[in-house]
């Protein structure tokens, strides 16, 4: 905003930020109706049905039709709920979502803010989305939605320490903070992503990076409260857990909040460790025209954002439903230790190694 | 102009949501106040230039200690009004005991004295050329390394104690031993019989 700032003085400086705001959400949400309808699609051909295909062509307009269904319909606040909190917790749970967005780096120089502690923002951010599910599931003043918030409360508590290390692993690479430096950082080709690391040759860290990647999507899963970790809104136990009580709206910017931190876990996946709008040949394109270089690597980071958000959405399709205890063990006992190893180790490669 | 009036916003937040931490009625609103007042110091953070800082009591305080908090809370089923009928009984005690804490406050305040190096140390957070992140790492791990991890050894213990005085070992409780599972063998597990049709399987 400060570089609009003393381009255009205050007001259009204030006018531009504005419009860039306005430019990610509406892509966003645009983007979000889409990648909606193909996460139900993917889980319908799994399932060997034809999932959504009655409004528009193949059902390509599903999303925009419940959209107004929802908002048409009645706002129901059960009577005993603390109606101000009750309807604060979708709100948290949209605005916390749409406000990560704004350190995410789409394409050189597009992004919102390009923060130093940029990727601390994304971690603080996201940690915070456990508070719409918290609060929802209280001022509902039920127990099935309580019962979901509690749980939910502790699962992704629990599953944030372990990406925590995670993100420090590819931080010791980068030496730097800030997600544009390290998306820069893994130019050039395929081998140079993080997932393969062989920035770091002659040091073979892509045998502890292979392993952060795949930890890093599972424990995304469980952040996002996606199946298999799904248990805040296990149907089977708790009917829907902590939305039992939402309807039309408010149920509405759960969902979107939700979706879009899923949509969010899978660029943060592409930019830790697949890249970020880097493409995997290593093709120079610094001497494009500014938009075509910019389309090409835009293209890029949306391409590996709809293969991870393809991913989430076959694991939700095939895999079934951990049970409490074992999601626990899992992140506690199996993916902390592991990582922590995975710190130390690529801490002494970064030190010992070439670039030491 | 606009580094002002986000100072302004932040503190007029901050103490305002602090207020109502302690008159809140309901105590899940209390805490939800004093998640709003960690929150905007973050952000007076920021303004300080120290981001790294604002993050971390973001993740730490309010993404962590914040949550443990409203968890505990919530699940309390006390009668939060009858707990308060006793207020005006214990007003003069409660007002003396703040009476004294703020002279005491106001005494400290008249005879504080800051040195010259403190004023040019706060004047310059952060040192030329360097980030947030590096200033920090090179105070905590280059120069007080020894008390860094000292104080990391002290929670490590207290860490070790807590523990131990809540670890117990109950007899015959039968938990899942997940390797176990699945290192069984399908030969240990399942066996073949062929019955013969009226016979029952005779055991």
């Amino acid at each position: 905003m400060t570089d609009f700032i003393e381009q255009f003085g205050v007001w259009g400086g204030l006018g531009m930020s504005l419009l860039q705001i306005l430019a990610f959400a509406v892509v966003l949400l645009i983007s979000l109706a889409f990648l909606l309808l193909m996460d139900r699609k993917v889980w319908a051909a799994v399932q060997m049905r034809k999932g959504p295909n009655v409004v528009g062509a193949f059902g390509l307009l599903q999303s925009f039709a419940d959209f107004f269904k929802f908002v048409f319909k009645e706002v129901v606040i059960p009577a005993g709920a603390d109606r101000s909190l009750y309807l604060l917790a979708p709100l948290i749970t949209l605005i916390l979502a749409f406000v990560t967005w704004a350190v995410v780096p789409a394409a050189p120089g597009w992004v919102i803010a390009d923060l130093n502690v940029g990727i601390l923002y994304l971690f603080a951010m996201s940690s915070l989305g456990v508070y719409g599910i918290i609060i929802g599931g209280w001022a509902s003043n039920s127990k099935y939605p309580f019962l979901g918030a509690l749980r939910s409360a502790a699962q992704m508590v629990s599953y944030e320490v372990s990406i925590g290390f995670i993100i420090v692993t590819v931080l010791l690479f980068a030496g730097s903070m800030n997600l544009s430096d390290i998306t820069e950082m893994q130019a050039g080709g395929f081998w140079n992503w993080n997932v393969l690391s062989f920035h770091a040759w002659p040091m073979p860290m892509f045998l502890v990076m292979i392993p952060m990647a795949v930890i890093f999507f599972i424990s995304a899963l469980a952040e996002t409260n996606r199946p298999p970790f799904d248990l805040p809104e296990a149907e089977s136990e708790l009917v829907a857990g902590y939305q039992v009580e939402y309807s039309s709206t408010p149920y509405l910017l759960f969902m979107v909040g939700e979706y879009l931190n899923i949509v969010l876990m899978c660029a943060m996946t592409s930019i830790l460790f697949f890249g970020g709008w880097n493409d995997p040949f290593g093709l120079d394109v610094s001497d494009w025209p500014y938009m075509a270089s910019h389309a090409w690597y835009f293209f890029w980071f949306s391409a590996k954002i709809v293969f991870f958000f393809f991913m989430f959405a076959m694991v939700k399709a095939l895999v079934p439903r951990y049970r409490y205890d074992q999601l626990m063990r899992l992140g506690w006992k199996i993916f902390l230790p592991i990582s922590l190893a995975a710190v130390a180790l690529v801490g002494a490669a970064v030190v010992y190694g070439p670039q030491g | 102009m606009l580094a002002n009036l986000a100072f302004w916003a932040f503190s007029g937040v901050a103490i305002l949501s602090a207020l109502m931490v302690v008159i809140a009625r309901n105590p899940v609103r209390s805490v939800l106040f004093l998640i709003l007042a960690f929150f905007s110091a973050a952000g007076l953070f920021v303004l300080l230039g120290a981001e790294f800082l604002a993050m971390l009591l973001i993740v730490v305080y309010v993404g962590a200690v914040a949550v443990l908090f409203l968890f505990v809370v919530m699940m309390l089923d006390v009668d939060f009004t009858e707990l308060k009928q006793g207020f005006l009984s214990y007003l003069p005690l409660g007002g003396l005991v703040g009476i004294i804490l703020a002279v005491e406050l106001g005494m400290i305040g008249m005879t504080w004295q800051a040195s010259d190096q403190a004023m040019a140390l706060r004047d310059a957070a952060i040192p030329e050329g360097l980030t947030n992140v590096e200033a920090l790492g090179l105070v905590i791990y280059d120069q007080y390394v020894y008390f860094f991890q000292a104080a990391g050894l002290v929670l490590l213990v207290a860490m070790i104690g807590a523990i131990v005085l809540t670890l117990r070992h109950k007899p015959g409780v039968r938990r899942q031993s997940v390797s176990a599972q699945v290192a069984r063998d399908r030969k240990d597990a399942v066996s073949m019989h062929d019955i013969k049709p009226g016979q029952g399987i005779g055991e």
